[in-house]
């Protein structure tokens, strides 16, 4: 699914003040592409993303999808920080929620569950409730059930940021994996500048705040991508920029908080 | 941390209490307390076995829990609706919130002679007013528990496209779960109390009329009888609901 987000603003107003937070940002996305958003926290990537998912409306401006309805299919899913599956259900009926809601046959959906639960590498755990899961784990399975979901796009909110390195890494790994298989469109916001340049196709940079896209920046290099070696000294420098472009505002946000 | 100690804890409390039931016999019997105040264990556990086999508690017994537990139904099932409404609709809860707050504290026992007046001296009036007290903690804490519910699960269910009824099935019933039978433990507690407290002023039969029968007759070791009997309906009661927890929340973490 592709989509264009034009002139797009929203401002917050709770209780008499008004909090700009995001300012005429405009980007389109294409159909099957990975793009990250990198940006300071507070520069309002997730309420970026909560607007592309509908689960806000903008002040001003407006996105465009061009989504060819097509089957049931939900137009986007998405997958937050931490603690989004919901703790009352075990992994297998958390995984196969989407298709519950799509109002897919029980058995059909449960089946369709077990193979991402499979290949998310949590097959003896899909009896267990999320408290039981290590944080890997759970988002392992809050990627396992946004993909059994099937929709047109995925939206993640910084799904990995409260993981340790290594798990880290592996995750990223099995989500570029499964992510090639189905080529779905993906919207990816994370803070972490490394992380968007290992995993997207383009990255777009945001400061604020009221935030907006600075820079769209793509990244033609193949994955698996990695920074350690030296065969990509182009994506240092894409590193480096951005960097540059972020210190400032960093910078800035760090002394607000001293 | 569990320790290798000889005596486990709980063994310990059990001996506390052999230890007071021992001296309480033996002090009886030396004439240093009274038999009329305090009967000798012995004696109260004999009356509870004569009760046990010679049929005469039963009828009561029945009485109480007939009352208890259908005020309880009445009211806890009202309470749950209630409470499902007004944590669902924020209208409702605007509406209804002054009333609720109005009426909870009222010391419900308070209102049993009004309620006599209007459902006459017969159980009516004592299921009545069970269902009345059990009413509040279940719809106050139905209400809560609903209202706790992280935001977050209600985005990510409108996220995956669920109807109305999807988010009750799936989120607000499951979600408010944990409160939902904190709710019924009171409600439970609070129409047991009210029916004894019932049968205490108006009953010929249940086991708050034997307390009281006990208590104008003055045989004292049928009060301490009677009571022993009610404590442990009491405790069957919360052993119901923390059983029920356990089957019904397994994702909660330290019930299981
Ligand atoms: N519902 C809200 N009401 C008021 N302010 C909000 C709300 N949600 C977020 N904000 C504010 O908007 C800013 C951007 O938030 P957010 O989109 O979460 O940023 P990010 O995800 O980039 O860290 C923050 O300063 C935050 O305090
Ligand atoms: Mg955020």
């Amino acid at each position: 699914m592709n989509f264009k987000c034009q002139e797009l603003s929203k401002v917050y107003s709770p209780d008499n003040r008004t909090i700009p937070v995001l300012e005429n940002v405009n980007f389109s996305v294409t159909e099957g592409e990975f793009v990250c958003i990198v940006g300071p926290s507070g520069c309002g990537k997730t309420t970026l993303l909560r607007l592309i998912a509908g689960l806000l409306e903008p002040t001003s401006g407006q996105i465009c999808f061009n989504a060819g309805e097509n089957r049931k299919q939900p137009r986007n899913v998405m997958v937050f920080q931490e603690h989004g599956l919901f703790p009352w259900m075990t992994v297998l009926d958390n995984v196969a929620f989407g298709p519950e809601m799509q109002g897919t046959g029980k058995h059909e959906g449960r089946e369709l569950a077990r193979s991402l639960i499979i290949q998310t590498g949590l097959a003896d755990f899909s009896q267990c409730y999320p408290h039981q899961l290590s944080t890997g784990m759970h988002q392992r399975a809050a990627i396992a059930r946004a993909f059994a979901a099937d929709p047109r796009m995925l939206l993640m909110d910084e799904p990995f940021s409260a993981l340790d390195a290594q798990t880290k890494l592996l995750l990223r790994e099995e989500l570029l994996r499964i992510w090639k298989d189905r080529r779905k469109t993906v919207v990816y916001v994370t803070h972490d500048i490394e992380e968007a340049i290992l995993l997207g196709d383009r990255v777009l940079v945001m400061t604020g705040r009221p935030g907006t896209v600075r820079e769209d920046i793509p990244i033609p290099i193949p994955r698996p991508r990695n920074l350690t070696d030296g065969d990509y000294p182009r994506l240092r420098e894409i590193k480096q920029h951005i960097w540059k472009m972020l210190e400032h505002e960093v910078r800035q946000s760090l002394s607000r908080y001293r | 941390m569990k320790t290798a100690c000889f005596f486990p804890d709980r063994y310990i409390a059990v001996m506390i209490a052999a230890v007071i039931t021992g001296l309480w016999e033996g002090l009886v019997h030396i004439g240093i307390l009274s038999p009329l105040f305090f009967p000798p264990p012995t004696v109260i556990a004999v009356t509870l076995f004569r009760w046990l086999f010679n049929g005469k508690l039963t009828p009561h017994l029945a009485a109480t829990l007939s009352r208890a537990l259908t005020g309880f139904a009445v009211g806890a099932l009202s309470g749950l609706a209630a409470g499902l409404t007004m944590g669902w609709s924020e209208r409702v809860r605007t509406v209804t919130d002054p009333f609720i707050a109005a009426a909870h504290p009222v010391p419900k026992i308070a209102v049993f002679p009004l309620i006599m007046i209007i459902f006459g001296i017969g159980e009516m009036s004592k299921i009545a007013v069970a269902a009345l007290s059990a009413f509040f903690p279940m719809a106050i804490n139905t209400v809560t528990g609903v209202r706790q519910i992280s935001p977050l699960y209600f985005e990510v269910a409108r996220n995956y496209g669920a109807k109305p009824f999807k988010m009750f099935t799936r989120v607000i019933i499951p979600g408010s779960l944990p409160m939902m039978l904190t709710g019924m433990r009171l409600a439970l507690n609070n129409s047991l109390t009210l029916t004894i407290a019932a049968e205490l002023v108006s009953a010929q039969k249940g086991l708050g009329a034997m307390i009281w029968l006990s208590w104008e007759t003055l045989r004292t070791e049928e009060l301490y009888a009677s009571l022993i009997i009610t404590a442990l309906l009491g405790i069957c009661f919360n052993m119901l609901v923390q059983f029920a927890a356990k089957r019904l929340i397994p994702w909660q973490k330290g019930i299981s």
